[in-house]
């Protein structure tokens, strides 16, 4: 079975098909019903038995690079392009088919935004490389 | 190496049996590290023939079997390196049966060993006195379980020809303690748990009032364990908590302990951090409701716990951080502002700086400026429940602040 990440996102990708203000700007109850589909969803893909991981990163980024020999390593905290994408947390799936992971990202993206109406959030969808050697020969 | 099937057996009493077999083959003179591996086959052996055939006294049982698994090891490595004189003529050191603190404290100065990393302290700690499993605390640490069991071996390989028979650091111990308590409570192991029981064993082998200062912080704070989260997850603050949940039984415990360490005390050896934290605590326990905390009596003891540092603003800032929000209480929103101002440039760019002046805005009455430092600290916080509290916080006062302003 092959295994994907549904990529949740602070900022980038395509453009909004529903921009909203920030979550912290929202209703109360618009708040509680949006963590409560994130806890779902999770619930969700354990008891189909599609659950990898689920991670959440905080939004700051460093850049870092080796410095060369014998010279600390080059680090950055910015000033980062607001347009490059910013990876905010996700979900590995681990699911039969191409299409069962399209149905689950848009799933994720159905969450509910202010007012109760669907986000239509741009999730990103990663397919993971296998590890492990195959058993059988490359056709 | 021992794991699942321990389980059958009655684990807690096998477990306590650990720092105290242990404890006698390192006084011995045994190396921890072939010590430690000894014992884990004895307990593998023990889960496997105890169901059949107990023994009567199952800690000497243990200390035999590993004692044949040290020799049966020695002559193994002995006749493959035709090296006699190995580590078997090494004295003893131990002197007669010592009593059961007196092991536990001597096996947490060997895994508390000044020269080991924190988390390499805390792990062989786990390990060797609680004697949970690799697997039991790479869960807790949410690491895979093959990391943990090499953050062990490590430590074990740091120990390795070390004398292990001098006095080590009490205050790394605690330090080390306190690690483990802040752990919390993750996957099947409850490592608070686990923490209060060994501070409690620690009490009984040192008179040191932090140790018991250390105990009583645990307990208050443990208390409020089950008031701390609602049905679903989510964080409920200290003036939101249902006092009616708080653990009566550990707050009596905690404030008697506390109270021992304290008259212990006198004018030239004043209370330590441990114990000025606990009476902190013990404060906020004391309270019937939010509205009836002694800020005033906590202000003092932030006083005497930011005094502990010469320089609390750098060294100290959470301590100073804490006094913030008791200055706040005492003497008004503004006050506390103030002080918080002063902490900026040592962790400005902290959440729990940002969640504390929306705390001191709310006070205040100043929602807009609340529901933006909650946001801020949602946004800086690298806890998950603790960012989803904030948003929380930040949308809520930003909604009660709408009839106001409209």
């Amino acid at each position: 079975m092959p295994k994907f990440l549904l990529l949740k996102h602070y900022r980038g990708g395509p453009e909004p098909h529903h921009p909203c203000p920030p979550m912290d700007q929202w209703a109360p109850e618009d708040v509680e019903a949006h963590m409560a589909f994130q806890h779902h969803v999770s619930e969700l893909l354990e008891s189909n038995g599609e659950y990898v991981d689920a991670q959440a990163l905080t939004p700051a980024r460093t850049w870092v690079r080796y410095g060369g020999p014998d010279a600390a390593p080059v680090a950055t905290d910015g000033p980062h392009p607001e347009t490059s994408d910013l990876v905010a947390g996700w979900w590995m799936i681990d699911v039969e088919s191409h299409e069962r992971e399209v149905e689950l990202a848009a799933y994720v993206s159905s969450e509910p935004g202010p007012g109760g109406e669907p986000l239509y959030e741009w999730i990103g969808v990663r397919e993971v490389m296998w590890e492990r050697p195959r058993t059988t020969d490359p056709a | 190496m021992i794991d699942e099937p321990k389980r059958q057996l009655d684990e807690g009493a096998l477990r306590a049996l650990v720092p105290r077999v242990l404890a006698g083959l390192i006084r011995r003179g045994e190396d921890f590290d072939a010590a430690e591996d000894a014992l884990q086959e004895a307990l593998l052996e023990a889960l496997r023939v105890w169901p059949e055939a107990p023994p009567r006294d199952p800690r000497a049982w243990l200390a035999a079997v590993a004692t044949r698994r040290l020799v049966d090891a020695r002559r193994s490595e002995a006749a493959r390196h035709r090296r006699e004189e190995a580590t078997h003529a090494e004295p003893w050191v131990g002197g007669p049966d010592p009593e059961e603190g007196d092991d536990t404290l001597f096996l947490l100065f060997c895994c508390c060993h000044p020269d080991l990393a924190p988390t390499s302290q805390v792990a062989l700690t786990l390990r060797a006195v609680c004697g949970l499993t690799t697997r039991e605390i790479a869960d807790a640490f949410y690491v895979p379980e093959a990391t943990m069991a090499q953050r062990i071996s490590r430590a074990k390989g740091a120990l390795r020809g070390r004398r292990l028979d001098q006095p080590g650091d009490l205050a790394v111990v605690l330090r080390v303690l306190y690690l483990v308590y802040t752990a919390g409570h993750a996957g099947r192991v409850d490592l608070a748990g686990e923490a209060i029981r060994l501070a409690r064993q620690l009490t009984l082998a040192t008179e040191e009032p932090e140790a018991r200062g250390l105990l009583a912080l645990m307990l208050l704070n443990h208390a409020r364990l089950p008031a701390r989260l609602d049905a679903e997850g989510r964080i409920v603050t200290l003036d939101r908590q249902d006092r009616g949940r708080w653990d009566t039984r550990e707050i009596a415990e905690g404030v008697r302990v506390l109270q021992s360490a304290l008259t212990a005390q006198s004018e030239k050896r004043p209370p330590g951090r441990y114990q000025i934290e606990a009476a902190i605590a013990a404060l906020h326990d004391d309270a019937a409701s939010a509205s009836e905390t002694d800020w005033p009596q906590l202000l003092a003891w932030y006083d005497e716990l930011v005094a502990l540092t010469a320089d609390p603003l750098r060294e100290d800032p959470a301590a100073a951080l804490g006094r913030a929000v008791a200055v706040g209480h005492a003497l008004g929103a503004a006050a506390g502002l103030r002080e918080t101002d002063r902490l900026r440039e040592a962790i400005g760019e902290r959440h729990k700086w940002h969640a504390v002046r929306g705390h001191l805005h709310e006070l205040g009455g100043d929602l807009p400026a609340a529901a933006a430092a909650y946001a801020e600290a949602a946004r800086l916080a690298t806890n998950v429940a603790e960012r989803d509290h904030l948003i929380r916080q930040a949308a809520r006062a930003r909604a009660a602040d709408v009839p106001a302003s409209a």
